[in-house]
């Protein structure tokens, strides 16, 4: 039993790897959304996964909020933005899709040779967990750092964020999960609602801090 | 009920929440900006108090140590004084129709929810919270960073709130791996992460992920410290933003992350077995220093360039707790808090500069102390002292972090001291142009409140003249603590 628990939550964590990766290489922002919203819908059943064999029965708000705000809600409402703002579909990249997705193996095996190395003490149910949500971490912010469309940095953020929770979830007994799950919530409910009110559009949206300075108040 | 029965820490915390809500809920800027500073005051009386009602033992949620009292009394002060100078900036902007008065009650709302995020990050004894409160704080700075609504505000928002989101997650996953290295020793559950229980402990846990988790938290933190090379977001967020903000930011909010550096890096000294924190802080902050420096040249507004500035001071400080040892921890601590009222004096001065001469561009302030004589040479001072010059505290505080680091290591000395020099040609070489020449521009007296710039100045001054032996003593006490 104590097996089966491990593979199927380490099945889940796997997925999730894989799922970023698809959405590393997607040209176009709708496919991106739902990837997306699969990519939450899984962290979601790894939550709740979690939440059964640790027999912690507040993860499962965190599941909730995941599958319903993450996987739905989001989803949705960038869909619309998209549409009334009418912005490109096809997404900009910074970085060739070859390069990013080489990079993306690169960090992958950099997290898990690093935190397998480092966290040879701790249970090990946490540690594999803990290699795939730094990989996801990872994945979030390449996504970030390579994409030009402020849409597609906030789906980066929020395959970031999966990685966060999927960790302080995979860690037994970590106090203050749903607090943190909340938070981020209305972070990115606040991002969400910064695009549609703000209009950012591709004049000024990307994390790439030259690009970004493209404006800087003190150049004439 | 004796005074001494007395707990100052809810009213810390909950002054600014009932305040905030009643802000949000009140017509008339006059009577809102009176009631902001009144709620600032007794934010910061209830912190005085702190200093004399014996400490309550660490619970698991609020800790009050020597160290955050520090942070805290510094934290409330410089609050109550931008209060101040915010009621005449509002006034003027109401006046001249760039913010409505829906703005500004969302505005003061905003303020007074800071301050409560800010108070929260010092004072919680948990690192969950903490992270929390940090997060907190952030989101009420990105919304008024973004009060004007102008494309460049909107911009600057933006970025400082993508960029921060970036750094705060970082500091999450950081505290995920503390909680994961403690978990076997602390065993399962919120006491593990209870910063006074990871201290205790923090001898057994295991070195290896501790360096990991250290490493998240100093990028993570360490982007809203604003150091190099992660501080992209800090001159736009200083330069869009109201001035009274601009001036919290740099003075109080930059204070708040470093704190969370330094509680995670006294962790780390803690365990004999952890890598040393010391040369990441020091390279980071060397990095901040000289890079700021050279930056500064370049500024054409003269927001940023004290943004840069920020950026450059930082720097230091880090660079003294990396350093380390008693004297080079006394001389960052003074530094920290010399700093936070001359950068928030010289905001104050900033923003009235702005004002009176409708712009921020270095090139159309001219000849401040003919045409405003009382602003220009309060700008003037602040300039000077941030420079370095003596009598001011800041003089004293940066020559101990040069003499103590020179005991350490001379390389490292002269690298810091060739940082100093080169933002001190930049800062004399900017103020030159600033307040001498023909004046610009507009000549209008200038209706504003000098009371907070000259009150933060004076004290800079005593601190650089005379410090009493008290305060010294208290000083050298944290530094003990910080090891």
């Amino acid at each position: 039993m104590e097996k089966l628990a491990f593979d199927i939550s380490h099945l889940l964590a796997g997925s999730l790897v894989m799922i970023s990766f698809l959405m590393i290489y997607q040209e176009r922002l709708y496919s991106l959304l739902n990837i997306f919203a699969i990519h939450a819908v899984i962290l979601a059943m790894a939550v709740a996964w979690q939440a059964y064999t640790q027999d912690a029965c507040h993860l499962y708000v965190t599941a909730a909020i995941a599958l319903f705000f993450k996987g739905m809600i989001i989803p949705a409402a960038l869909h619309r933005i998209i549409q009334k703002l009418g912005i490109h579909r096809e997404v900009e990249q910074a970085v060739g899709v070859g390069a990013t997705m080489l990079t993306g193996i690169g960090l992958v095996a950099l997290s898990i040779v690093l935190v397998l190395d480092l966290t040879a003490s701790a249970a090990s149910f946490a540690r594999e967990d803990l290699a795939f949500a730094l990989s996801l971490v990872l994945l979030g912010l390449l996504m970030m750092v390579t994409r030009r469309n402020a849409v597609s940095q906030v789906v980066g953020f929020m395959s970031l964020e999966n990685g966060l929770i999927l960790a302080a979830t995979g860690v037994t007994g970590m106090p203050l999960v749903v607090e943190i799950s909340v938070a981020f919530s209305v972070l990115i409910a606040f991002v969400v609602i910064g695009v549609f009110l703000f209009r950012i559009r591709e004049r000024f949206d990307t994390v790439d801090v030259s690009a970004l300075d493209g404006f800087r108040g003190d150049r004439q | 009920m004796t005074i001494f029965d007395f707990n100052p820490l809810p009213f810390v915390l909950m002054v600014p929440v009932v305040s905030a809500v009643l802000l949000a809920l009140l017509p008339g800027y006059k009577t809102t900006a009176w009631l902001n500073m009144l709620a600032s005051l007794i934010t910061f009386l209830a912190s005085l108090v702190l200093f004399i009602v014996p400490r309550p033992d660490p619970g698991q949620y609020l800790l009050v140590d020597d160290l955050n009292i520090v942070f805290i009394v510094l934290n409330t002060f410089v609050g109550f004084t931008a209060a101040m100078f915010s009621a005449s900036y509002i006034g003027h902007e109401i006046e001249i129709k760039r913010l409505s008065s829906k703005n500004v009650r969302f505005y003061h709302a905003m303020y007074q929810l800071m301050m409560f995020g800010m108070n929260l990050a010092l004072v919680s004894n948990n690192i969950g919270i903490m992270w929390v409160a940090v997060e907190f704080a952030t989101l009420t700075t990105v919304m008024m960073v973004g009060l004007y609504r102008t494309p460049e505000a909107l911009e600057a928002a933006w970025k400082y709130f993508i960029l921060g989101s970036v750094g705060i997650s970082l500091a999450l996953f950081g505290t995920i791996l503390v909680y994961v290295t403690a978990q076997p020793v602390l065993g399962e559950g919120p006491p593990s992460m209870v910063w006074t229980n990871l201290l205790s402990r923090a001898s057994d846990f295991d070195p290896s992920l501790l360096n990991l988790a250290f490493v998240f938290l100093l990028m993570g933190y360490g982007t809203k410290v604003g150091l190099a090379p992660l501080h992209a977001w800090l001159p736009d967020a200083h330069a869009e933003g109201p001035t009274p903000i601009s001036a919290v930011l740099s003075g109080l909010l930059l204070n708040v992350a470093l704190y969370a550096v330094l509680r995670f890096k006294m962790l780390m000294t803690a365990n004999p077995d952890a890598l040393a924190p010391e040369p990441l802080m020091i390279s980071m902050g060397l990095l901040s220093l000289i890079f700021a420096a050279f930056m500064l040249y370049r500024r054409r507004d003269i927001k940023r360039l004290f943004a840069y500035s920020s950026i450059e001071h930082m720097g230091i400080i880090v660079f003294a707790f990396g350093v380390g040892g008693p004297l080079a921890n006394f001389a960052g601590l003074l530094h920290m808090v010399m700093h936070s009222l001359t950068k928030s004096s010289i905001f104050f001065a900033v923003g009235h500069v702005a004002q009176v001469k409708g712009s921020q561009k270095l090139s159309e302030i001219r000849g401040l102390t003919q045409s405003h004589p009382i602003l220009g040479w309060g700008l003037a001072l602040g300039v000077l002292s941030i420079a370095g010059m003596p009598p001011f505290g800041v003089f004293m505080s940066e020559f101990l972090v040069v003499s103590s680091t020179f005991a350490k290591s001379p390389i490292l000395a002269l690298l810091l001291v060739f940082g100093l020099l080169v933002a001190f040609g930049a800062l004399v070489l900017r103020l030159t142009g600033l307040i001498f020449g023909e004046p610009t521009g507009n000549s209008k007296p200038a209706e504003g409140s000098f009371i907070p710039l000259y009150a933060l100045l004076a004290l800079v001054v005593i601190a650089g003249v005379f410090m009493p032996g008290s305060i010294v003593s208290w000083f050298q006490s944290v530094a003990r603590l910080l090891g």
